[in-house]
């Protein structure tokens, strides 16, 4: 599993990564997780607010911090 | 590539001031009026009102029997103007917050772009400097909804509209004006800023500055229709504006205390009317001074607007306070920094004269008239 957090920096996107880390660690998922920080990606990736995740591609949050039980079943957990 | 740590910065707290990156709402509530939350909340509200109403009471009870300092001293008028201010602020912060925070779950990033994708010039402006005041929006979020307008077809000059209204007519900066400075000032600053967002927008619109947008943002084409909302709830929209309170509340308190303690030490420590000769109408550079001295500091409005109320006390003009507050708030460097990476140079310095330029407007105008 390909786990992108995007965000460039900013306090509420370290919580982000901070809790799908969490999430993993919980759900025992192997997975990924790369943070990006470039603008032109996150275009690409079509995220226009921040902090998002992207999951195998799939954008699964954007412009807000996830709950751990919300990256939970995006785990399939 | 390096990541910008722009909310490293005291400028920093503003990503405090929106609730866009903060609210977990959870969207799977039953619809419906939720009365439990309401009843709740119209209990808080009498609760609010009443320790409200005690307040002046209260800080002069603490700072003559409880403290003991003698009437009329520099001491007393410090120290009752801290204990009558802070909780009033902070008081009246909660409750707009929470409100706004209510208001904002209403419209979502996607729905203004959407709103604001078919509109024309003029009347776009207009909107879109409207729509910055109730859109949640952080500095961090600034870049990414930037191209995300542009991407889908929002003219450039109603996206800058948009980018000048929302941090400088804010919430926060409303209700510290309005509990210490009043709302007369309130009001006029609202108004001046939705103007500065308005024409500076339509300044930069006419100005045909679309190649000076990095060439790659330029490709970005997506679907205004294409993201749904998430459908909200009224026990979500509740649930907003708690969370908000937390989020801001929680993050600005210590920029109020510390702006009211400097506020208060100038109140009670300085005399009348000594920035007369340097902050007054008659000083006519010190409009221009205020705004050049506002771009390279970057406090939020909880920090600067205390400081501001006394410097009014002061003697110092309001032209040149509002223009001083304008251009903290609304032109930073880190800012400028972070738009480089979507605006070419020359575009970035004409975003800053415009507004600047806007800005000065404001002061002349307000040290003209009153």
């Amino acid at each position: 599993m390909e786990i992108k957090v995007l965000g460039p920096g900013c306090p509420k996107c370290h919580e982000t990564e901070k809790i799908v880390r969490e999430a993993l660690a919980e759900s025992g998922v192997a997975a990924n997780v790369t943070h990006v920080s470039d603008f032109q990606e996150m275009a690409m990736l079509g995220v226009f607010a921040t902090p998002a995740v992207v999951i195998d591609g799939q954008v699964k949050v954007s412009g807000k911090v996830p709950a751990k039980k919300d990256v939970l079943a995006w785990l399939g957990k | 590539m390096k990541p910008l740590h722009l909310e490293g910065t005291p400028k920093g707290a503003c990503c405090a001031c929106k609730t866009q990156c903060a609210p977990e709402q959870d969207a799977h509530l039953k619809p419906g009026l939720p009365l439990p939350r309401l009843a709740a909340v119209l209990a808080a509200l009498v609760v609010w009102w009443l320790v409200y109403d005690a307040l002046p009471g209260l800080s002069k009870l603490l700072t003559y029997e409880v403290l003991g300092i003698a009437q009329g001293s520099h001491l007393a008028e410090s120290v009752e103007f801290f204990l009558y201010d802070t909780p009033k602020v902070l008081m009246l912060l909660t409750l707009v917050v929470f409100g706004v925070g209510v208001i904002r779950s209403f419209f979502t990033p996607e729905r203004t772009r959407r709103i604001l994708a078919g509109k024309s010039e003029a009347v776009g402006n207009v909107m879109a400097a409207l729509l910055g005041i109730v859109t949640p929006f952080c500095s961090c979020s600034a870049v990414p909804l930037f191209i995300g307008f542009l991407g889908a077809g929002v003219p450039l000059g109603v996206t800058f509209s948009f980018l000048v209204s929302a941090p400088m007519v804010n919430e926060i900066a409303v209700v510290l004006l309005y509990g210490l400075v009043g709302w007369k000032v309130a009001a006029l600053y609202v108004g001046t800023g939705l103007a500065v967002a308005i024409v500076s927008g339509l300044v930069i619109g006419k100005l045909n500055m679309e190649r000076h947008v990095e060439d790659w943002v330029q490709q970005v084409r997506l679907d205004p229709d294409a993201e749904p909302d998430a459908e909200q709830t009224w026990a979500g929209r509740l649930d907003a504006g708690v969370a908000a309170v937390r989020d801001i509340v929680g993050k600005v308190w210590p920029w109020v205390i510390g702006g009211i303690a400097v506020g208060a030490g100038i109140h009670g420590y300085v005399p009348e009317g000594v920035l007369a000769s340097i902050m007054g109408k008659e000083a006519w550079w010190s409009v221009p001074a205020a705004t050049l001295l506002g771009i390279p500091m970057y406090s939020n409005a909880a920090g600067i607007i205390p400081v501001v109320q006394a410097l009014m006390e002061k003697g110092a003009a309001l032209g040149t306070v509002l223009a001083f507050m304008m251009s903290v708030i609304a032109l930073s460097l880190p800012e400028m920094v972070i738009l480089r990476k979507v605006l070419k140079v020359r575009l970035i310095l004409v975003f800053a004269g415009v507004v600047g330029a806007g800005i000065m407007l404001v002061g002349f105008l307000f040290n003209a008239i009153i």
